[in-house]
């Protein structure tokens, strides 16, 4: 996993800098659409309030694959250990609303703090840890978590394992748009100003810094980085990305629980940041996509196309999604951000 | 609940009569989402993978069951369809897939949501959107509350009353008593705990041990080792199916035999008591308000035909011992019922005012003398059950009808 993640990464940098900078002219349109889908979809019935709150969950996955990417595809440390980070988000953004009777939009910069300031702690005995160990480390976080907010002694704050209720607000300013379509724009908001800082954050010398740390330490450290400082930086800033999409996503869901971050959403924002590309921003909004999309419905298409096809045996529900994954990695072993830009590039140089 | 009768009569002859005039007026057909002239359409969530994957059965029987009824031609001239999700019994997807069917296949009403924690997650959602959350399949004491949830209705006897028989059975039964307390740590298992801690009273200090275990373990070894352990003579044992079955073998394997309590919602003879082994669930008390479907004396009775029939014909292939099969059978019918009398009127109010005017309803596949009862405060269906203790390969009743008042709210 190590080498292969370094391989695409040192592959991938170069390319997902000239992709952005190409991409720069018409992302602008792509998000104003995305904007205008509520009054689009929404007054012609096209997409339902559901169909909203599916399109929230992409893009708060999106920002929680993004806090991976720029920890594991830019700065090389792996973590097992994300769906921990967008746990503590969560439960800040359900306790504080819960409890302290918090406005939702109060939730996330205290969601942003609390989450950062856990990473940067939890940075700090991960500099040792070099590889697989960190990985093994933030994967023991992500089983531990859960636990925790189950603890007996939480329970009158966590409400243990039956979980917090919320509600969503209503769109402000007697706005006409129904609840999940304003929840919709905000995350879209949240989304865009999380790309945008993260974009100029790696084009910025820190960010030079921190691809130099991925891809020659020592090097780096020859050069005057502080590979300590911006290792364990770094470590808060995707805490804080994926806490973020955490508290979106109580707010959005209106409810958490531990069951709700089990080890698997973990995983799950690693496979979406391995198969969106690692190394790229745009790669991130396909994993964000693909956690969403695949992990939620890969059951439910295995059920459908054993029913279709009338298979003799019954396939077990992750049948697809392991499919999907196999084929994926080996015709796109950059992600799917990656696969593209090649793909371009063949049709443009032929 | 009987001191009431001539209320009970009199609602129920106004619900009769509101039930005919609905009837006659069909000119006036009223319809909230999911109810046309010709489809009512019905949502589900059930555990069909992980580890309460035993209930699974009950999604399948009352989906055939609204196939029979719509091969008998529907209910009141529609078709049922009936659209089932996979939750895993976890709580967040349950959500997700309640939202979907609410939301997007805008069904008329949620019938029999599988499981206290799941349920317990969609709660205040439903009655905030005004969706009944119809006979819910857990027994938890907190679906009975109409005044702050009248859109949520539970059907099968709460788990703090059958909590509270056993504790009473114990006192009455077993000598010094030192109970051990196996609980699957949730709102389902709480409510079992509360209950039977309420029967016993000023006895509460013979539980000498309380294990639990969470819904995602993988087994419950080390729990059973320390009642065990704890000395205990007594084992109420609060878990669903594949817990129960793990914990009546464990204790037959480090020969611990205390007096064995066993929940019902843990009663199936196939899910549960099979794969414990037969020979190691002897003695095993359960209370119960249905008939086991391996009890031989219901065999000539017009019912358990009906039933057979049933399964022969809709359910090939399932085991007939699954006492989820008989369960999704008697829900099924309840929920039948109750849309019938809702005639022409298909309005989610009219659904809940319905579920909520049972007047001794028999039920096929309960206990003799067990009926349905509701109304306007009592939102708890079944409140009588039987004890039986397992003998053989199946469950011999022994005690009569032992009935509660509902915990007033």
């Amino acid at each position: 996993m190590a080498t292969t993640t370094t391989a695409t990464t040192e592959a991938g940098a170069a390319d997902s800098k000239r992709v952005q900078f190409g991409r720069a002219r018409w992302i602008w349109p792509v998000i104003i659409f995305l904007a205008l889908l509520p009054v689009i979809g929404g007054k012609t019935g096209l997409i339902s309030n559901y169909g909203f709150l599916q399109l929230s969950l992409m893009i708060v996955y999106a920002i929680a694959v993004l806090g991976l990417i720029l920890l594991t595809g830019f700065n090389g440390q792996i973590s097992l250990g994300h769906g921990a980070f967008f746990a503590v988000g969560a439960y800040v953004a359900a306790v504080l609303i819960d409890q302290a009777s918090w406005p939702y939009w109060a939730t996330l910069p205290v969601a942003a703090i609390v989450c950062f300031s856990v990473g940067y702690v939890f940075g700090l005995p991960a500099l040792r840890l070099e590889g697989h160990y960190l990985a093994l480390a933030t994967f023991a976080l992500a089983v531990a978590v859960p636990q925790f907010l189950k603890y007996r002694h939480f329970e009158w704050f966590t409400n243990g394992v039956q979980g917090i209720n919320i509600f969503k607000p209503d769109p402000p300013f007697g706005l006409p748009l129904s609840a999940d379509q304003w929840m919709y724009l905000i995350v879209l908001a949240v989304a865009v100003l999380m790309f945008w800082v993260a974009r100029n954050l790696l084009d910025s010398r820190s960010g030079r810094a921190l691809t130099a740390i991925r891809d020659h330490t020592m090097a780096a450290s020859t050069m005057g980085i502080n590979v300590a400082h911006y290792k364990t930086v770094i470590f808060g800033i995707s805490a804080l990305y994926t806490g973020v999409a955490g508290a979106l996503h109580a707010i959005i869901f209106e409810f958490v629980s531990p069951d709700s971050f089990r080890f698997e959403l973990s995983i799950a924002i690693l496979v979406g940041a391995v198969v969106g590309g690692i190394a790229s921003l745009p790669g991130a909004v396909i994993g964000g996509v693909f956690v969403q999309v695949i992990e939620k419905y890969a059951d439910a298409l295995t059920k459908k196309i054993t029913a279709a096809v009338h298979l003799p045996i019954d396939l077990e529900p992750w049948t697809i999604y392991g499919i999907a994954l196999i084929v994926l990695m080996y015709t796109m072993p950059m992600g799917i951000a990656g696969g593209l830009t090649l793909l371009w590039r063949r049709i443009k140089g032929s | 609940m009987r001191r009431t009768t001539r209320r009970q009569v009199l609602s129920g002859v106004v619900g009769l009569a509101v039930g005919l005039t609905a009837g006659q007026a069909a000119a006036q057909k009223k319809y909230d989402d999911g109810a046309t002239d010709t489809e009512i359409k019905i949502g589900h969530t059930n555990p069909y993978s992980g580890n309460a994957s035993a209930y699974g059965v009950i999604g399948k029987t009352i989906e055939a069951y609204f196939k029979m009824i719509n091969d008998q031609g529907g209910i009141n001239g529609r078709k049922v369809s009936f659209i089932t999700y996979d939750d895993g019994y976890a709580p967040p997807k349950t959500v997700e897939m309640v939202r979907k069917l609410v939301e997007e296949d805008k069904v008329l009403l949620l019938f029999n949501t599988l499981g206290t924690p799941p349920n317990t997650a969609i709660h205040k959602y439903m009655n905030a959107k005004k969706v009944p959350q119809l006979f819910v399949a857990t027994g938890a004491s907190k679906w009975g509350h109409p005044k702050e949830f009248p859109w949520t209705m539970g059907w099968q006897p709460d788990y703090a009353t059958e909590g509270a028989i056993y504790a009473k059975h114990i006192l009455a039964n077993v000598k010094d008593p030192k109970i051990g307390v196996l609980m699957q740590n949730d709102d389902y298992g709480k409510d079992y705990f509360n209950g039977f801690k309420a029967g016993l009273g000023k006895d509460a200090d013979k539980i000498v041990q309380l294990s639990t275990y969470e819904v995602t373990d993988p087994t419950i070894d080390s729990q059973m080792i320390q009642l065990k352990n704890a000395g205990a003579n007594v084992f109420f044992n609060i878990t669903t199916p594949k817990f129960a079955a793990q914990a009546i073998k464990k204790a037959a394997e480090i020969g611990w035999k205390p007096a064995h309590y066993l929940n019902n919602v843990s009663d199936s003879v196939a899910t549960v008591m099979k794969p414990a082994g037969f020979e190691n669930g002897q003695g095993v008390m359960v209370a119960q308000y249905r008939k086991d479907a391996t009890d031989a004396q219901w065999a000539n009775s017009a019912d358990y035909k009906a039933w057979k029939a049933f399964m022969d014909k809709y359910m090939p292939g399932v085991d007939q011992k699954d006492a989820g099969t008989v369960y999704g059978y008697a829900v099924t019918f309840t929920l039948v019922e109750v849309l019938k009398r809702a005639g022409d009127n298909l309005t989610r109010e009219n659904i809940m005012k319905q579920a909520a005017s049972l007047k001794d309803l028999e039920v096929p596949m309960l206990l003799p003398g067990i009926k349905v009862n509701t109304s306007a405060t009592d939102f708890y269906p079944i409140q009588a059950v039987r004890l039986s203790r397992f003998k053989g390969e199946t469950w011999e009743l022994f005690s009569d009808i032992i009935s509660n008042e509902s915990p007033s709210q």
